[in-house]
C-alpha cells in the first residue's frame, strides 16, 4: 500500500487537519486586527468548509479498506459515524460564533477540529495502539478547550479536574491495554478476542457437578481497567466526578462537544472494544442467572449511573449542572446498548447517541444565549423566557422533552429502540428486565427536572420585559437542531435504515 | 376520514401558533372550528359505522425494521369515545370563551391535548397508541400550571408525574410483550393473537392494568385526580375528568385486558380470600367507588366534591370492565361516555359559571350568596347534572351504572352490593353540595363572602355548552340503544374472544 492510497483513505481526517492549520494561519496572518465577531465568522466558515469537504469526500467516494490489520478501518459503518461526528462538530462550531470568551479565535476553532480528528480516528481504529493514540488526541484537545476561558476561575478549575481525572484514567487504560497485549501478543482486537476466548476462559466443574466458567485473573484485570478508562470518557458512575464541573465551567461550545461528539465516538469504540475484543468473556447480567464477565460489570455501572444521575439532577439549580447529571443518566441508558453486543445493540446505541447529541448541543446553545443575556445559568435566569424569545423557548421545549423521552421526539424512539434491544438479549427470556425496568422508572423521574426548566420558561411570569431576539445565526442553528430532533423522532427510519444498512455492510 | 379528527386538532393547534399574540378573539374561534370539525367527523363516523366491524382507516408501515405501523382503526368502543371527545372538546371551548390571558397558547395546548386523545382512541398499533398517550401528558401539565387556580403548580406536577409514572409501567409491559413475541410487530391485532405464557401474563397484566388504571383514578393511585381537577382551568378539568380519565380506562380494556387475558386467571393460591388479579383489582375499584363518594361527602370545596365524585364514578368503569360479563362491559363503556358528559357539566358549572363570578368555591362562602337566585341558569344546570350524576332514570348515568351493577351482581355479588351502597352515598354528597352551593340560607355574613352585585349573567356560549352536554346525557339516557348498538357488537369481535372465554357467571 502506497502512501498515496493511505492518504486517500484518511482523506477526511487530512482535510480537517489542513482546514485547522489553514484556520490558524489565516487568523495569525490576516485576521489579527479585525473585529472579534468578524474573526469568529471567518474562522467558523473555514472550519465548516473543512467539515463539509470531509463529508463530501466520504459521500462522493465510498471506500472500504482495512489498513495494517485494524490500524485504520474504513467501511460504511465508520463512514456513517464519522459523518455524524462532523455534523455535530459543525453545529458546535456554529454555536461558537456567538460566544465571546477568548481573543484566541483561530486556536479555539483549530482545537475543535483537532478534537474531531481524534474522534474520527478513534472510530476507525481496531487496534489498541491506534485507539489509545486517538483517545489521547481527543482528550488533550478537550482539556485545552475546557480551559480556554482563561479569564475566569471556574473554567480553569474544571479543566484541571478534567485533566487530572482524565490522565489517571488514561494511565489505567494503558495498563489494561498492556495486559491485553500480554494475553494475546497482538494489539489487534480480533486477535485479542481469539486469545481471550480460547485461553482465558476456563470451564471448571465443582465437586457437586455444577459447571462454572471462570475468568482468567489477567483478563479480568484487563477488562476492569479498560472499562475504567472508557467509563471515564463516557462519564459513567463512579468515574463521573469531572463531568458536573466540566459541563458547568467549560466554555459552552466546549461543553457541547464533550457532551456530544466525544460521547458518540467514545460509546462507539467502547462497544466495539467490548463486543469485539472481549467476545467470549461477556458473562451475563440476567436476573438470577448472572455469570462473570464484562456484561454484569457494565450492568452495575449502568444501574449506578441511571440512579445517581437522575436523582442528583433533581436538586440542581444550575441548568448546566442539571444537564451534566442528566448526561450521566443518559450514559447509563447507553451502557445498556453496549451490553447488548455489537449485533443487536450497535444500531440502537448509535441512534441514541446521535439523537441525544443533537438535543444536548441544542440545549447548550439555548443556555449559552440565556447566559449571555441574564448573566448566569441558574433556573431563575430562564424565568419568563417564553415571553421574551418564543422561538428560542420552543426549541428548548423540544430539546428538554426529547431528553425526557416524550414522543414523538427522537429521544422517545431512541429509548424504545435501545430498551427493546437490551430486553431481547438472550432470546425471549427478558433477562435484563430488572435493569430496563429501572431505566424506564428513572426516566419517569427525570421528567421532573426537565419540567423544572420548562416551568421557568413557560409558567413563571416576569414583569414585562422587552423582546430579546437571539442572534439570528444561533437562532437558525437551534431551529435546525430542533427540527432534526422532531424529524428523527417522527421518521426514525431516516437514520435507522442507514444504520442497519451500514451494519450489514460491516458484517455485523 | 376519522383520522382527520386527529389531524384537524393538530392543524388547529399549528394554525394558532401563527395568530398574533395580542389577538384574543381569533384563537377561540379557530379552536371552536377545529373542535367542531372533530365532533362532526366523529359523529359522521359513528352514523356510518357498521355494528361489530373493526374498520381500518389508515395502515402504513412506519418503522418497517421494527414492525411498527401507522395503523388507525375504529370499532364501536372507539367511536363512542371519539364522539365523547368531540362533545367535551366543543363544550370545553365554549366554557373557555372568557380566556384572554395568553389565549393563543391556551387553545393551542388544548387542541394538542384533544388531538392526542383522538389518537389514542384510534390507534391499533401499540407503539402509536403509546406515542399519543404520552403526547397527552405535556399539554395537561402546561394547561394546569399556567391557567389553573388553587395550588396549580403542585397539582400540575403531581398530575404529570403520576401520568408519566403510570405510562412507565405500561411502557415496561409493552416492551416485554413486544420482545417476548419476537420483536417483530407492535400491532395490537397480531400481538393479541400471540400466546403469551401464562406466567408472563400474570405479571404483565397487573403492570399494564395498573399503569393505565392510574390515569383512570384507580384507588389508591387516584390522588392526582382531585388535586389536578381542582387546580385545572375549567376547560382542562372538563377534559381531564371527561376524557383523559377515559384514556386510562380505555387502555385497561384495549391493551391490558386484550393482550393479557390469561392474566386475569386465578393465581392458584389465595391470600385473604383473593385468588386472582381480577378479584384484587375489582376490590380496589369498589373501594374507589365507596371511598370517593364518602370523601366527597365531607369536602368544603365544590370542585373537590366533583373531583372525588369522578374517582367514584370511574370506579364503576373499572368494576364493569373486571366483571368480564357482557352486561358489565357494555355498562363500563357506556359509563365512560356518561361520566365524561356529566363530569364535564359539573366542572363547567363549578369552574366557569360559579368560580369565575364568585372567585371562591368554598361551600361555606357560597352558602351565604344564594346563587340559586343570582344565577338561576347555573343552578338549574347543576341540579340537572347532579341528578344525572346520582343516576336518575332518564339520564345516561342510570343506564350505565345499572348495567355495571347487574354485571357485578352476576360476577361478584358482594361487590355489587357495596357498589350499590356507593350510589346511595353519591345521592347524599350530590344533594349536600347542591344544597350548600346554590340554595343556602342567607345566614350570617361569612368572611370574604361579600356581596357580588356585578355578578355577570350566564353568557350565551356557556348556555350553549351546557345545553349540548345536557342534551347528550338525556339522549343517551332515553335512548341508550344509540350507543349500545355500537358497543355491544364490538365485544363479539375476535379480539375479546380469549378474554370472555373463561368468564361467565
Amino acid at each position: 500500500m502506497s502512501y498515496l492510497q493511505l492518504l486517500q483513505l484518511a482523506a477526511p481526517e487530512t482535510i480537517l487537519v489542513i482546514a485547522a492549520f489553514g484556520l490558524v494561519s489565516a487568523d495569525l496572518l490576516a485576521l489579527r486586527d479585525l473585529d472579534p465577531p468578524f474573526r469568529r465568522i471567518i474562522c467558523a466558515l473555514i472550519a465548516c468548509t473543512g467539515c463539509a469537504a470531509a463529508i463530501g469526500w466520504m459521500v462522493a467516494l465510498p471506500q472500504q479498506a482495512n489498513v495494517l490489520e485494524g490500524m485504520l478501518v474504513v467501511d460504511p459503518l465508520t463512514r456513517l459515524v464519522k459523518i455524524g461526528l462532523l455534523v455535530l462538530t459543525v453545529f458546535t462550531v456554529l454555536l461558537s460564533v456567538e460566544t465571546d470568551f477568548t481573543p484566541h479565535v483561530g486556536e479555539y476553532f483549530a482545537l475543535l477540529l483537532f478534537g474531531t480528528v481524534g474522534m474520527m480516528f478513534l472510530v476507525s481504529a481496531e487496534d489498541l495502539l491506534m485507539i489509545f493514540i486517538s483517545l489521547e488526541l481527543t482528550s488533550l484537545s478537550l482539556y485545552i478547550l475546557t480551559a480556554f476561558d482563561k479569564r475566569n476561575v471556574p473554567p480553569t478549575e474544571a479543566a484541571l479536574k478534567y485533566f487530572l481525572f482524565g490522565s489517571a484514567a488514561a494511565a489505567i487504560t494503558l495498563f489494561g491495554l498492556s495486559l491485553l497485549y500480554g494475553i494475546a501478543g497482538s494489539t489487534n482486537l480480533g486477535e485479542i478476542a481469539r486469545a481471550a476466548a480460547s485461553r482465558a476462559l476456563r470451564v471448571v466443574q465443582d465437586g457437586d457437578g455444577t459447571v462454572r466458567t471462570l475468568i482468567d485473573p489477567l483478563l479480568a484485570g484487563a477488562i476492569v481497567m479498560t472499562v475504567i478508562g472508557f467509563g471515564f470518557k463516557v462519564a459513567a458512575v463512579p468515574f463521573h466526578l469531572w463531568a458536573p464541573d466540566a459541563y458547568q465551567g467549560a466554555p459552552i461550545p466546549s461543553a457541547a462537544l464533550i457532551a456530544s461528539g466525544s460521547k458518540v465516538a467514545s460509546f462507539f469504540i467502547f462497544a466495539k472494544v467490548m463486543s469485539t475484543g472481549f467476545a467470549g468473556a461477556e458473562g451475563s447480567a440476567a436476573w438470577q442467572a448472572a455469570r462473570a464477565g464484562w456484561v454484569p460489570m457494565l450492568a452495575i455501572l449502568a444501574g449506578a449511573s441511571i440512579l445517581l444521575g437522575n436523582l442528583v439532577a433533581l436538586v440542581q439549580t444550575s441548568v448546566r449542572r442539571l444537564l451534566a447529571y442528566s448526561a450521566i443518566a443518559h450514559a447509563g441508558y447507553m451502557l445498556l446498548g453496549v451490553m447488548s453486543g455489537a449485533g443487536p445493540g450497535l444500531a440502537p446505541l448509535l441512534y441514541y447517541a446521535l439523537t441525544y447529541s443533537l438535543s444536548v448541543i441544542g440545549a447548550f446553545g439555548v443556555v449559552s444565549i440565556v447566559q449571555q443575556r441574564a448573566g448566569g445559568d441558574r433556573l431563575e435566569d430562564f424565568a419568563g423566557l417564553s415571553r421574551r424569545a418564543p422561538a428560542l423557548s420552543f426549541c428548548m421545549l423540544i430539546f428538554m422533552l426529547s431528553l425526557a423521552g416524550i414522543p414523538p421526539l427522537a429521544g422517545f424512539f431512541a429509548k424504545f429502540y435501545l430498551f427493546s434491544a437490551a430486553l431481547g438479549v438472550g432470546g425471549p427470556h427478558l433477562g435484563l428486565l430488572w435493569l430496563v425496568s429501572l431505566a424506564v422508572a428513572m426516566s419517569a423521574v427525570s421528567l421532573y427536572y426537565y419540567l423544572q426548566v420548562l416551568k421557568q420558561i413557560y409558567i413563571v411570569e416576569t414583569p414585562a420585559a422587552p423582546a430579546a431576539n437571539p442572534p439570528p445565526g444561533a437562532q437558525f442553528t437551534l431551529v435546525v437542531l430542533a427540527a432534526s430532533v422532531v424529524a428523527l423522532g417522527c421518521v426514525p427510519g431516516l437514520l435507522t435504515e442507514r444504520l442497519a444498512a451500514a451494519l450489514r455492510a460491516a458484517g455485523l | 376520514m376519522l383520522a382527520w379528527t386527529i389531524y384537524v386538532s393538530f392543524l388547529g393547534a399549528a394554525a394558532l401558533m401563527l395568530v398574533p399574540r395580542d389577538n384574543t378573539r381569533a384563537p377561540r374561534l379557530i379552536a371552536l372550528l377545529a373542535a367542531g370539525a372533530g365532533l362532526g367527523i366523529a359523529l359522521a363516523g359513528a352514523f356510518q359505522a357498521v355494528p361489530g366491524e373493526l374498520k381500518t382507516i389508515v395502515k402504513l408501515p412506519w418503522i418497517p425494521s421494527l414492525g411498527i405501523q401507522y395503523h388507525l382503526a375504529a370499532d364501536g368502543i372507539s367511536l363512542t369515545l371519539l364522539v365523547l371527545t368531540g362533545l367535551a372538546a366543543v363544550a370545553g371551548v365554549l366554557f373557555s370563551w372568557n380566556v384572554e390571558h395568553r389565549a393563543k397558547e391556551f387553545f393551542a395546548l388544548y387542541l394538542a391535548l384533544i388531538g392526542a386523545v383522538y389518537g389514542v382512541f384510534l390507534s391499533f398499533d401499540l407503539f402509536l397508541l403509546f406515542v399519543f398517550y404520552e403526547l397527552a401528558i405535556i399539554p395537561k401539565y402546561f394547561l394546569i400550571a399556567i391557567w389553573g387556580s388553587t395550588r396549580k403548580e403542585y397539582g400540575a406536577m403531581k398530575l404529570a408525574l403520576y401520568s408519566f409514572g403510570g405510562s412507565a409501567l405500561v411502557f415496561i409491559g409493552l416492551l416485554a410483550a413486544y420482545v417476548t413475541a419476537g420483536a417483530k410487530t407492535m400491532s395490537l391485532l397480531e400481538l393479541a393473537r400471540f400466546p403469551f405464557p401464562q406466567g408472563f401474563q400474570l405479571w404483565a397484566f397487573p403492570l399494564t392494568f395498573v399503569g393505565f388504571g392510574i390515569l383512570a383514578g384507580l384507588w389508591p393511585f387516584h390522588t392526582w385526580a382531585p388535586t389536578g381537577h381542582v387546580a385545572a382551568p375549567t376547560a382542562a378539568s372538563m377534559l381531564l375528568a371527561g376524557v383523559v380519565m377515559k384514556l386510562g380506562a380505555y387502555g385497561c380494556l384495549r391493551v391490558a385486558m386484550t393482550l393479557f387475558p390469561r392474566g386475569l386467571d386465578d393465581w392458584g393460591f389465595a391470600v385473604l380470600g383473593l385468588a386472582s388479579w381480577r378479584g384484587l383489582l375489582s376490590w380496589l375499584a369498589v373501594i374507589g367507588i365507596v371511598y370517593g363518594a364518602t370523601v366527597a361527602l365531607v369536602q368544603r370545596d365544590l370542585k373537590f366534591v366533583v373531583g372525588y365524585s369522578s374517582v367514584s364514578h370511574m370506579g364503576f368503569v373499572l368494576l364493569g370492565l373486571l366483571t368480564l360479563d357482557p352486561l358489565g362491559l357494555n355498562g363500563a363503556v357506556l359509563q365512560m361516555f356518561s361520566h365524561g358528559v356529566i363530569a364535564g357539566l359539573l366542572f363547567a358549572v363549578a369552574g366557569r359559571m360559579v368560580y369565575d363570578r364568585t372567585h371562591t368555591l368554598q361551600l361555606a362562602q357560597l352558602q351565604g350568596m344564594q346563587l340559586g337566585r343570582l344565577l338561576p341558569f347555573a343552578a338549574v344546570t347543576f341540579v340537572i347534572a347532579s341528578v344525572a350524576s346520582m343516576g336518575l332514570p332518564g339520564f345516561s348515568g342510570f343506564v350505565a351504572e345499572l348495567q355495571v351493577l347487574l354485571g357485578a351482581w352476576r360476577a361478584f355479588p358482594l361487590l355489587g352490593v357495596l357498589a350499590g351502597f356507593g350510589i346511595l352515598v353519591g345521592v347524599a354528597y350530590s344533594l349536600r353540595a347542591l344544597q350548600m352551593a346554590f340554595f343556602g340560607e342567607p345566614g350570617p355574613a361569612v368572611a370574604g363572602a361579600g356581596a357580588h352585585p356585578d355578578m355577570a349573567p350566564i353568557s350565551v356560549p356557556e348556555r350553549i355548552g351546557a345545553l349540548i352536554l345536557i342534551g347528550a346525557s338525556l339522549l343517551i339516557g332515553l335512548c341508550p340503544q344509540l350507543l349500545l348498538n355500537l358497543i355491544a357488537p364490538s365485544f363479539a369481535s375476535p379480539l375479546f374472544r380469549e378474554l370472555l372465554k373463561g368468564a361467565g357467571p
